[in-house]
């Protein structure tokens, strides 16, 4: 009892994180179609902004300040005006093998600039084990929590409590009428994508103490963030904190109780299901489909 | 523009039947990657540039097809009996991943794939008493054709190119024929297709199918030219690179997996002195293409001749549309 506790509590931190990474991809695919196959490489790299930041003497929370910030610029906007604007007239394929370049090219920027060797990275909270009812559970996984739960409170507050959030709703949900309203479009999905650059980041700022930074992290979190969108569902926001929750748990448990070696394996098989089923997602809706 | 093709393909033809001839062996040993990779991303361009379904799995079905030639070969069976066996497993398993594509499309087509490929790599890295896990399998022995062996770097180019060669010319005279017509129409308007009486469904099943099969096919030639597989070889690298290559030459054109596959192998080797960062240079050319030119080099290079060929002739009354000519 003590071990599941531990697990599901570690489960419930490494799915907090896989939601913020899928929330951010949901947010893109609603507002402009856009699938980013670079979503694991875009948690991969602040990381490295962050890391470089130090290296230039910053304290660790300047350096998190610059790391969001040239998130923003570069994962966010950069990647909105550069890569997907001129894309777009193209349709969902041209844009889909653009991201899978994209995320080639990231990885191999930091293998190239900082080595294949997984570089430390500092924790936001000093290691300390807690003890529960026999289970140990560490600070570090507490803070996680804390922190992305916080983070995708904030995001629920500004998408449904405020004007800003409604009207990026509403350019998700038909942005022909979006316009109609006067509402500025154009602007709104940027909006999303520097959303998006932030979630991502602090993904990054999250996972990075405990995978270690290396270039090769975005590969598992990017699919670990599409398995969630599409387990959760693709269009709704809580559709993908949910199934981020729900593959950090299985994860861990699977990992423990059923076969370490196939632990890869669940995920997939539960994607596999879900699709054939309940195309949708389980928390999703159906979309028509258009002739 | 159809001469012009015709003397294209001639000069192409005569180019990968001699040039080998005046290569190193480690020059011979890129051609047969090459024939290899021009197979497998063949069968990617059936089902993603005629049919039109995005598949991620390619990569896995070359594994398949490579594992069961070596397991078959091991068993004492003989190389044509293995080859045979490798495209009937992958036709088999390609039907059966194809039931997804009914139900879903695009994006989640990718991704249903995509997971597909990674179960198929888990199995061939955990089963060991099957696969040989992570070790792999070595020592698969060049075949023995009809006496004649294709053990030496020259020959064994020329077997594959041999393979390439039967392979194209049966998935040429497929898309002539109306199951080609029906994959094409299956991408364009698939509802219209169905209210025209076209089975869909069977369409879909069989475009998987026949292009999984080609892949396992590649990777039955595959086998015996490096000699020693291992998982890793077949991970999702090797289907995002097939499908790189597919979309780089040109998808839905024929000879676009061939330009495709010529690209990715030569590219490494051109770019040797600016060493780690041909793959950045590799991502930035395909970013720029889907950019400018989302239809391939072969769709640039249609575009080109168009403009030349109007600019030189005024434009006819009646113009016959492209592609559609036999």
């Amino acid at each position: 009892m003590a071990s599941f506790i531990q697990l599901l509590v570690s489960g419930l931190a490494t799915g907090a994180i896989y939601a913020l990474i899928a929330v951010g991809f949901t947010l893109l695919w609603q507002t402009s179609q856009t699938i980013n196959f670079a979503q694991g490489e875009f948690v991969m790299v602040p990381a490295f902004f962050i890391l470089e930041a130090m290296y230039l003497g910053a304290p660790f929370w300047l350096a998190i300040l610059i790391g969001i910030a040239l998130s923003v610029l570069l994962i966010g906007l950069a990647f909105k005006l550069i890569i997907v604007d001129p894309m777009l007239k193209h349709g969902v394929l041209p844009l889909v093998i653009s991201t899978i370049a994209l995320s080639l090219f990231m990885k191999e920027m930091v293998k190239n600039l900082y080595s294949s060797n997984a570089q430390p990275f500092p924790a936001l909270a000093p290691p300390i084990d807690l003890h529960f009812f026999g289970a140990v559970i560490s600070t570090q996984s507490l803070v996680v929590l804390a922190v992305a739960i916080s983070a995708v409170v904030a995001l629920h507050l500004l998408l449904h409590k405020t004007r800003l959030g409604r009207s990026m709703q509403a350019t998700a949900q038909n942005p022909t009428l979006a316009r109609i309203l006067g509402i500025p479009v154009r602007r709104m999905v940027l909006y999303t994508f520097l959303i998006n650059a932030v979630l991502c980041a602090i993904a990054s700022i999250l996972i990075s103490p405990i995978y270690l930074a290396k270039f090769i992290n975005g590969e598992t979190l990017g699919v670990a963030a599409f398995l969630a969108a599409i387990i959760g569902g693709f269009n709704q926001v809580r559709g993908a904190i949910f199934g981020g929750f729900i593959l950090g748990i299985l994860d861990n448990l699977s990992a423990a109780y059923l076969s370490s070696t196939y632990r890869g394996a669940f995920p997939l098989l539960i994607l596999i299901a879900v699709i054939m089923w309940r195309p949708q997602g389980l928390l999703g809706r159906v979309e028509e489909r258009t002739v | 523009m159809k001469r012009l093709a015709v003397i294209a393909v001639a000069v192409g033809a005569a180019f990968a039947i001699v040039v080998p001839l005046f290569l190193k062996p480690y020059g011979i040993y890129l051609s047969s990657t090459w024939a290899v990779l021009t197979i497998a991303a063949m069968g990617l361009n059936l089902t993603l540039g005629y049919a039109g379904q995005v598949s991620l799995a390619q990569g896995a079905f070359v594994g398949i097809g490579a594992y069961t030639t070596a397991l078959l070969m091991h068993a004492g069976v003989p190389y044509p009996i293995a080859f045979i066996a490798a495209g009937l497993v992958c036709f088999s398993i390609g039907w059966v991943l194809g039931y997804p594509a009914l139900r879903v499309q695009h994006h989640y087509l990718a991704f249903v794939t995509l997971a597909f490929t990674t179960l198929v790599f888990l199995v061939l890295r955990n089963e060991e008493w099957l696969t040989g896990g992570t070790y792999g399998l070595s020592g698969i022995p060049r075949p023995v054709l009809f006496g004649w062996s294709t053990n030496g770097p020259v020959r064994f180019y020329y077997f594959s190119l041999g393979v390439l060669t039967v392979l194209a010319t049966g998935t040429w005279w497929m898309l002539r024929s109306p199951w080609g017509r029906a994959f094409i129409a299956l991408r364009e308007n698939p509802i219209r297709a169905l209210s025209l009486g076209l089975d869909t469904r069977r369409y879909t099943l069989m475009a998987f199918a026949i292009g999984s099969s080609i892949g396992g096919l590649s990777g039955a030639v595959f086998a015996p030219l490096v000699q020693y597989i291992e998982p890793l070889s077949f991970a999702l690298n090797l289907s995002l690179n097939l499908l790189l290559m597919v979309i780089v030459g040109g998808s839905g054109y024929f000879f676009g997996p061939f330009i495709g596959a010529l690209v990715a192998v030569l590219l490494p080797e051109w770019l040797r002195f600016i060493e780690g960062y041909y793959l950045v240079f590799y991502a930035v050319m395909v970013m720029v293409m889907m950019a400018f030119c989302p239809t391939g080099i072969l769709g640039l290079v249609e575009r080109i001749v168009k403009a030349v060929s109007v600019k030189r002739s005024p434009p006819q009354p009646a113009l016959q549309p492209e592609g559609t000519s036999p």
